[in-house]
This record gives structure tokens, C-alpha cells and sequence, in this order.
């Protein structure tokens, strides 16, 4: 079994605006090793979102290899992303993307319409991964009926109820007050702690990443320091 | 949960707009419905007529009676089977506005040449055997609740008898049954004996001639062998087939189906503006969450399946309830349209058409939507970029 989660080797992105190349980042190495637990962090324009963009599979890079236990993933189609994506990664972002329309446990069964499970099986793995995220009793209640705490738990629920070995976290306490920051952190090194997910988390906050095992400090597509933290 | 109950829930997200639509294709489909049976059963003559049936007119046109014997001439043509005379008698029961579809006629030479028309034999003894009796078409017979022996007065806004009045004593002698064509049970046939003897006018003639020939190959034949006959007498004709004559007929009142396809075209022409710009509208403010169904790993053609539902749900709903209620209007309404437009009726070919138009609807104002929600790219979506 491979040693990491994502290697990174000499991967660079680049996009033309207004007829301008613009490079996010150029020939960028980087070793995710299995179960770690990651904080990015760099200032507005980094690329950090763009590198969590690029490991998630929802955007190419335009050179340079993307390895996911050790198997190239950069050069899948568009339909083997999918299937690599709801096989393997949980995504949580900012503001939650939770359907509005939905509950609490039809949001986290979601990843699951994607898998042969039955839909007894399905319930089963939504009430514990709700369960997971202290919101059993909250199942039923819609969005607009939940604080932005409690939507965000009910994100990190639909990212780990098709138990993915990966969670790509987007400043998932960007819109949260600390005690509720705090829990949802809290949630997250419990899954990398007890349940073994690698966690890899794009953030400003820097009490997010203390909670981290490690930080990355990405300047202008360029790491400039990494902080192994005790 | 299931991927339907996600098109459910997504159509009932803005639930006014969705009515809204609903009732926009709704009105649509009830039109279409409505018009489509009301041209059905203004064409059922012309759909209905046999092939080898012919009818013979006076020239000038159809108003201008014919000698009567005209009738026997053009039945001893050889390739004609059969000829019977049939005017017009203008009739009516009670009321003006109890209108009667009611010919004179030969009533045994009228059953040869519509040999579909089988009556009971004991009912068709007493109507031939009848100077005063008629036969009642089983429509006519509901409307004003006619049953075998009832005496009947019936008037003519055309004819009078020599005492002034314009009502005549008929008895109902047969019921004319004939579900596979309802615009003979709709009509009255009354004997032309009776006629000729009572009307003050009009006498020994009659408004046209219906015949039946050997083959309906031979039918341009014998038309210009008719016409060629009275070619040059003072009552010239002009023969025709029934299905000709039908469609001339109905012509008078203008290009009726030409009209309600431009009626039933125009309303589908604006809700497709109206159902396609709205699910634009629609996916287009979903595009967030499009992007993060896609993301959980949703495949691009599931999105845009689960689209295509949301407009096909749509529109097949509107369609049935349009459809539905078409078909409810026309039913309460069979006992006033019946005596002017039999058959008028929603059939299960219309229904099937407007399904079919309904799903042709759906995939075409869902496919814009769907071909986005296909081509979405996430970033972009996500503003993650």
C-alpha cells in the first residue's frame, strides 16, 4: 500500500486572462503522507484554493503529474473524476453548500444516490455519520431552520458518510464564531485522529491550523515554510 | 430518498412560479385538447365517407334542387350500384334552437347506399312499411329522449304544408346505431314520399343524389358520365366523392383546421418561450448547487437527466391536468355540441398526440438547461477561482 495520499510532482497552473498567462503556481512538489492532517495557509492570491481545486479533481493542472495512492489522477476524464471524487474524497466548504430544499439527513445521503447501497444501508451510514457530528436529533430540520455551526456539521456528515479516505477542506471556519469554530475543528482532528481520513484544510485562521499536524505556507505558488507543529 | 424525490423538490422550490407554469401549459394543453376534438368532430364526415360513395349536386350549387329523376337516370349508369335522393328538410323539435339535422330521403335505396347503416329488421319493416316514420340517429334520439313509437312533431325553417303550417307528424319508427360514425346518428331520415306530398314547394325534386359505384376506381368515370348527361340541361350537375363533398362543405365555414393549428401553434410557440426561459431562469439560479452536486461526484449526465426530468415532470403534469379537463369540458358539454358537431370528444389519439406534444415540450425546454448543467464547470460555478 503507497506511503501518501497525494504526491504532487512538478505541477504547475496556469490560465490566460484578458490575454494575459497568469501563474498560480510552477513546478510544485509536494508529499501528502496517509491519515496527516494538513493546514494550508498564504494570503488572498496564493493559489492555496486553486492547489485544493487541483487535488480535489474539480480543476486541471497544466503540467506536472498528480499521483492519488500512487495512481495518476490528473489524467482522468471528466465521468472517472466523478467516480474517483465520490469514491474517495469529502469536500467541505465555507458556506456549506448545503440544498436548501433538503433536510439534514437527505443533504448527507446525497454521496450515497451515487453508491449500490440500499436504501435501508443508506439511512444506517446517514444516522451515524449525523451521529458523528452531534446532530441525530437535527436530521429532519432543514437548512434555514440550523445555525451556521450546525449546517457546517451537517456538511462535514455528507463529506465523510461515504467514508472517503480524504477530506479537502475550504476555510471550513471562515464563516463561524470560535466556539463554533472550535467544535468544527474539534470534529475534524477526531476524523483524522479516530477514523484515520486525511484531512487537508486551505485556511487564514491560524487557531485552524493549529489544530493541523502541519502547515504549509504558500506565497505566490511557491511553499516558503513548513511548520511541523508538536 | 431518491433521485426523483431530488426533481420533486427542486420543482417545488418557488412554488408560485411553479404553479404559475403549470398553469400556462395547462391552458395550453386544454386548448389543444378542446380545438383538437372540435376538428375531429367537424371532419368526422369527411374521414367517415366510404370511397366508392358519390354525391351529385346541382351545379350552380348544393342549394339548387335537382329533378327527382335525376335519381333513377344516374342509378341506371352502368357501374352504379345504388342512388338515393336526399333534401334537406331544415328541421327543428319544439324550438328553433333545438336544431335537426333531417334529410328526405328513399329510405331503401338510402340504407343501400350506406350499407353500414343496419337496422333491426322489425325496425326497418316499420320505417319502410311507414309513410310517416322515421329513423332517428341514436344522438338525436338521447338528446330529446325519443323511444320506438313516439310521435314526433318536427318543423321546417325551409318548408310549409298547404294549410300554412310548418310543423309535420312523424312516429319514431328505428333507431339508427352506428358508434364508428356519428354523423349518421345524428341525422333524421324521413321518407321523401311523405315530403314530396305535404310540402307547397319543392315538389319532385331534391337537393342531391348519393350513389354507390361498383369500384371506387371507376369513380372519375362515372362523375364525368353523370355530368356529361345533364351537360346542357337546365339543371346541370356537378358529382363528386362523399369525402370530396364533405370537405367542400365544411370549406364554407373557412380552413377550420388551418385555423386551429394556428390557434394550438401559437399557444405552444409562447409556452415554450414561457417554459424555456423559465427553467433558464431556474437552473440558472441552481448553478451553485449544481456545481456542488458535481463536486460530491454527481456525473455530468446525471445533472443533466435529473433537468430533463424537472421539464418533462412539468410539462407532462400541465398536459394531463390540460388534457384531463379537455376531455371533462367536452363531456358535460356532449348534449348541446352533439347535434352540431358529433364526435366531438376527447379520443384516446388526441390524448396520445398531446402526450407526445407534451414530452416533445419538456425535452426541448429542458435541453438548454441541461446542456448547461452538462457543461458546468465547477470552479467557475464555485467562484473558486
Amino acid at each position: 500500500m503507497p506511503d501518501f495520499s497525494f504526491q504532487l510532482r512538478q505541477v504547475s497552473k496556469r490560465f490566460v486572462k484578458a490575454k494575459e498567462t497568469i501563474t498560480i503556481f510552477d513546478k510544485l512538489d509536494l508529499d501528502i503522507p496517509l491519515q496527516d492532517y494538513v493546514a494550508i495557509m498564504g494570503p488572498s492570491g496564493s493559489g492555496k484554493t486553486t492547489l485544493l481545486n487541483v487535488l480535489g479533481g474539480i480543476d486541471h493542472v497544466t503540467s506536472g503529474e498528480v499521483l492519488f495512492n500512487g495512481a495518476r489522477v490528473d489524467t482522468l476524464n471528466e465521468g472517472q473524476l466523478s467516480r474517483w471524487r465520490a469514491a474517495n474524497i469529502g469536500f467541505i466548504f465555507q458556506f456549506y453548500n448545503l440544498m436548501p430544499v433538503l433536510t439534514a439527513a437527505q443533504n448527507v445521503e446525497l454521496p450515497l444516490l451515487l453508491t449500490k447501497l440500499s436504501s435501508k444501508e443508506r439511512r444506517r451510514n446517514v444516522a451515524v455519520a449525523l451521529d458523528l457530528v452531534g446532530l441525530s436529533d437535527r436530521s429532519k430540520h432543514y437548512p434555514r431552520e440550523m445555525s451556521g455551526g450546525q449546517m457546517q456539521r451537517v456538511a462535514i456528515a455528507r463529506a465523510i458518510v461515504s467514508d472517503p479516505k480524504v477530506l479537502l477542506c475550504d476555510e471550513p471556519t471562515g464563516d463561524l464564531d470560535r466556539t463554533t469554530a472550535d467544535e468544527v475543528l474539534g470534529i475534524l482532528a477526531l476524523l483524522n485522529r479516530e477514523h484515520g481520513k486525511t484531512v487537508i484544510v486551505v485556511t487564514h485562521d491560524p487557531e485552524a491550523a493549529n489544530h493541523a499536524k502541519r502547515t504549509l505556507h504558500l506565497n505566490k505558488g511557491v511553499f516558503v515554510e513548513r511548520t511541523k507543529l508538536a | 430518498m431518491n433521485q426523483a424525490l431530488l426533481v420533486t423538490k427542486n420543482i417545488g422550490r418557488r412554488k408560485l412560479r411553479t404553479c404559475l407554469l403549470l398553469f400556462a401549459i395547462f391552458i395550453a394543453f386544454l386548448l389543444f385538447g378542446a380545438l383538437e376534438s372540435f376538428e375531429r368532430g367537424f371532419y368526422a364526415g369527411q374521414n367517415s365517407a366510404a370511397a366508392d360513395r358519390l354525391v351529385t349536386v346541382n351545379k350552380i350549387n348544393f342549394t339548387v334542387p335537382l329533378p327527382i329523376s335525376y335519381v333513377d337516370r344516374i342509378r341506371d349508369l352502368p357501374g352504379v350500384t345504388h342512388a338515393a335522393p336526399q333534401s334537406f328538410f331544415g328541421g327543428y323539435y319544439q324550438d328553433p334552437k333545438n336544431f335537426v339535422f333531417m334529410f328526405a330521403t328513399d329510405p331503401e335505396a338510402y340504407l343501400s347506399v350506406y350499407p353500414k347503416i343496419v337496422l333491426p329488421p322489425a325496425q326497418r319493416a316499420a320505417w319502410l312499411a311507414d309513410r310517416r316514420g322515421i329513423a332517428v340517429g341514436r344522438i338525436v334520439a338521447n338528446k330529446f329522449h325519443w323511444k320506438l313509437g313516439d310521435h314526433i312533431p318536427i318543423s321546417s325553417t325551409i318548408y310549409s304544408r298547404a294549410d300554412g303550417s310548418h310543423s309535420w307528424d312523424f312516429t319514431v319508427d328505428a333507431i339508427i346505431n352506428l358508434p364508428e360514425d356519428s354523423q349518421r346518428e345524428s341525422i333524421v331520415l324521413m321518407h321523401h314520399k311523405y315530403f314530396d306530398e305535404t310540402v307547397t314547394f319543392g315538389r319532385d325534386t331534391t337537393s342531391m343524389v348519393v350513389l354507390t359505384t361498383a369500384a371506387a376506381n371507376r369513380n372519375d368515370a362515372i362523375e364525368k358520365q353523370i355530368d356529361t348527361m345533364f351537360a346542357n340541361s337546365p339543371y346541370e350537375t356537378s358529382t363528386d366523392t362523399a369525402a370530396a363533398f364533405n370537405k367542400a362543405f365544411v370549406g364554407q365555414f373557412g380552413n377550420i383546421a388551418l385555423i386551429i393549428s394556428l390557434v394550438v401553434a401559437t399557444s405552444f410557440a409562447a409556452i415554450l418561450l414561457i417554459v424555456g426561459n423559465t427553467m433558464v431562469m431556474a437552473i440558472r439560479e441552481r448553478t451553485r448547487e449544481i456545481a456542488v452536486l458535481k463536486t460530491l461526484g454527481f456525473p455530468g449526465p446525471a445533472i443533466s437527466a435529473q433537468i430533463l426530468a424537472e421539464s418533462l415532470l412539468l410539462a407532462l403534469t400541465g398536459a394531463l391536468l390540460g388534457l384531463g379537463f379537455a376531455g371533462l369540458i367536452l363531456k358535460a358539454t356532449e348534449k348541446f355540441t352533439e347535434s352540431f358537431v358529433p364526435g366531438m370528444h376527447m379520443t384516446a389519439g388526441i390524448f396520445a398526440t398531446g402526450i407526445g406534444w407534451a414530452v416533445l415540450l419538456g425535452l426541448v425546454t429542458g435541453a438548454l438547461p441541461a446542456w448547461s448543467g452538462l457543461r458546468l464547470r465547477i470552479v467557475t460555478a464555485l467562484g473558486r477561482r
